[in-house]
């Protein structure tokens, strides 16, 4: 034991001045804004959520019990669901560090040709609907092909395909809209997604906004627990490497592509649901929508890093901000312009967290 | 010059000749068939424009002019537009005729395009100012909303003082068809307008809002469910056309607001609008005839081509007035009105 009762050799005493720590990195700074970066770092997911409740929040002071009501806050939900589902598709697309331009005219096509074969063709509801599912997968899986193998830039490819789909849009649709009213007297299991269920306090959920936050529980999984999502991440974090590691970054591309245009066409479904009727009409941005939920709820346009949940809470963002500012008497300009800030603003977050990886 | 040198500047002459003889025998035979004619709409995917591109199509053919049509990508997309009225003015056309997207924005290039000659006959939406085209044919839209504004209040009888409206209309920068529609419906109603030129400036209690759709079903859904938001007790809903009232009608249907007590009116006439009328969804609307419009500018474009004359206003108006005729199941007394079989024979898309 000891011989002076301190505790300590000869040589531990000709240490006592020295460093007392056990082996690390050297910590640079701990203020306050390094250690949040850190945190955004570690959790980049919340920031979006952070965002929404100062958004909630600030609504529920501007515009009272009229925005601050959970039918109020449903119809939010509701309002979201076909952005929120595009958005899940763009998410996979953006991972990879690609970019889906056409996801809008996907949705669309789809839900014609749901609606043109059931009620104009007369074909049976079901055979209408799996083709509807088929079509927009079919268009994805070309983007996919355009993308992986002709190995054009997604952004090209996409544009490319917007304008192709867009038209066969107008082919299809011969520019007519199939009623509302045509479509519950013979297709009614087109507008399922659609019905309402009251969830108590006024609330009230379509089976559309469930059916889409179980898209997002699916594919949340796939990309978080399965080896498919681990080589989408890594695919769009750094393709050479990825392809290097044995990943078969060629098929996990077409997947992506091909996954995020089937996405797309249950999107078709729920925008029956939603407007009644199938229609050749609007949507003209809703594929800039998707980009701008995913961006907002901070997935990098990078590529590799991102995540489902933060692009539900982007489109909710956006759906707050606007329904809020209406509410709150903004005219729809502002609104707009409010959008376009949270855009920047997201992206220059983004872009210093990702500073700290540098 | 050395031979060599002068030989080769021969051949080169000889081909340029031969060359020139080719253009001028393109031009001959280009000049010997059919006048151009242009319809520039602006988009492809409306019915409405759909319907025009018929009408302009078959009067064209009958008139032995040759067609070439151009629309916009989107609504409000000037630029496809500008490249359209070059491209019409480089080909020698006699004339055309355009749905503006943007109705200030275009007018240099309208001007260009008379300048070089052509006769520029403007549909549906006027230009600002209206005399910056040769003509305009068009559905006189402050009257085709006064129309369904006078039906609302007909209908509502002395309730009309106590009403609560929403507005659904087209888009943020209020083209004048979006005004005009929304200012002439608060006239036929007996709101004070104020500045006619812009909506969002009255100051009636009985107004709830305005809010834009993109004269979509999408749009009309999520504009009626906020409108609902900010007044639940809504009655009488104004809507800039047929597409956008039947996404607010669904918006109603979902608070069960589809019982009746809300008087839905709009504009256009398209056949699923007239049916929707029938159905009892749209308590009125008034219809237009852009069949009638595309084919009557065809006419024209052709009568300028052989005589050098342009075609008259309707008096009292700085433009053509093709018609507006009120559909309804429920005639108001005081408000001329056909019901919706008739209104479905004159339907169009």
């Amino acid at each position: 034991m000891s011989e002076d009762g301190s505790g300590m050799t000869a040589a531990e005493r000709g240490l006592a001045g020295a460093s007392q720590g056990v082996a690390s990195f050297e910590e640079h700074s701990h203020s306050p804004l390094r250690r949040l970066q850190h945190f955004l770092h570690a959790y980049p997911t919340a920031i979006p959520f952070i965002v929404l409740l100062i958004g909630i929040l600030i609504f529920s002071i501007a515009a009272g019990g009229r925005f601050f009501h959970p039918f109020n806050l449903s119809l939010v939900l509701q309002q979201v669901t076909i952005i929120g589902v595009l958005g899940i598709a763009q998410t996979l697309v953006i991972l990879t560090a690609g970019i889906d331009l056409s996801v809008g005219v996907m949705m669309v096509l789809s839900s014609i040709i749901m609606g043109r074969l059931a009620v104009v063709a007369g074909v049976p509801v079901e055979i209408s609907f799996a083709l509807g599912l088929l079509t927009g997968t079919l268009c994805g899986f070309i983007n996919g092909l355009l993308v992986a193998v002709v190995r054009l830039p997604p952004f090209i490819v996409t544009l490319g395909t917007w304008s192709i789909f867009g038209a066969l849009i107008i082919f299809v649709s011969r520019s007519e809209t199939i009623r509302s009213q045509d479509i519950e007297a013979v297709a009614p299991m087109l507008h399922w997604t659609g019905t309402r269920m009251a969830i108590g306090g006024g609330a009230v959920l379509t089976y559309g906004s469930i059916l889409m936050i179980a898209i997002a529980g699916v594919v949340w999984y796939m990309l978080n627990r399965t080896a498919f999502g681990r080589h989408v991440y890594a695919t769009g974090d750094d393709p050479e490497a990825a392809r290097l590691a044995g990943i078969n970054t060629r098929n996990t591309l077409i997947a992506v592509y091909t996954l995020a245009g089937f996405i797309c066409a249950v999107a078709g479904w729920i925008l029956i649901g939603r407007i009644g009727a199938a229609s050749p009409l609007g949507n003209q941005t809703a594929n800039l929508d998707a980009i701008t939920a995913v961006v907002i709820g901070g997935t990098s346009l990078f590529g590799g890093r991102g995540s489902i949940v933060g692009t539900l809470v982007g489109a909710l963002i956006v759906g707050v901000f606007r329904n809020g500012l209406a509410l709150a008497g903004v005219d729809v300009l502002w609104q707009e312009f409010t959008v376009g800030l949270l855009i920047i603003l997201a992206v220059a977050i983004d872009q210093w967290i990702r500073k700290i990886s540098a | 010059m050395s031979k060599l040198k002068f030989l080769k500047a021969a051949e080169f002459l000889k081909a340029a000749v031969a060359g020139l003889a080719l253009c001028g025998a393109m031009a001959a035979t280009s000049a010997s068939a059919a006048d151009i004619v242009g319809l520039i709409t602006k988009t492809e995917g409306n019915p409405f424009f759909v319907k025009m591109r018929e009408g302009a199509k078959a009067k064209a053919d009958e008139l032995g002019l040759e067609l070439r049509t151009f629309a916009g990508k989107f609504d409000g997309d000037n630029d496809s537009q500008v490249a359209a009225i070059e491209n019409l003015i480089a080909a020698g056309a006699k004339g055309f005729a355009i749905v503006p997207s943007d109705s200030t924005a275009i007018v240099p290039t309208i001007k260009q395009a008379r300048d070089a000659g052509l006769l520029v006959i403007v549909l549906d939406t006027p230009l600002d100012p209206i005399d910056a085209a040769d003509a305009t044919f068009a559905t006189d839209n402050f009257k085709a909303g006064e129309l369904i504004g006078a039906w609302a209040k007909g209908t509502l009888g002395d309730k009309a003082a106590d009403a609560k409206i929403a507005f659904l209309d087209l888009s943020v920068n209020q083209p004048t068809v979006d005004y005009l529609r929304d200012q002439g419906f608060m006239k036929g109603f007996g709101i004070d307008i104020k500045d006619p030129k812009r909506y969002g400036d009255e100051d009636d209690p009985r107004i709830c809002g305005h809010e834009v759709t993109g004269g979509a079903e999408d749009g009309g859904r999520t504009a009626m469910e906020t409108l609902l938001q900010k007044c639940p007790d809504v009655n009488v809903v104004y809507s800039i056309n047929e597409p956008a009232a039947a996404g607010g009608w669904e918006a109603l249907k979902a608070v069960g607001k589809d019982d009746g007590s809300v008087l839905v009116t709009s504009i256009d006439g398209g056949c699923p609008g007239v049916e929707n009328v029938k159905a009892g969804i749209i308590g009125a609307t008034s219809q237009q005839y852009p069949l009638k419009m595309a084919a009557m500018a065809m006419e024209a474009i052709q009568k300028f081509a052989a005589t050098g004359e342009k075609p008259a206003k309707t008096e009292g108006l700085d433009f053509l007035d093709t018609g507006a005729t009120l559909i309804t199941d429920k005639p108001v007394q005081g408000v001329e009105s056909i019901d919706s079989a008739e209104g479905l024979k004159l339907c169009w898309g």
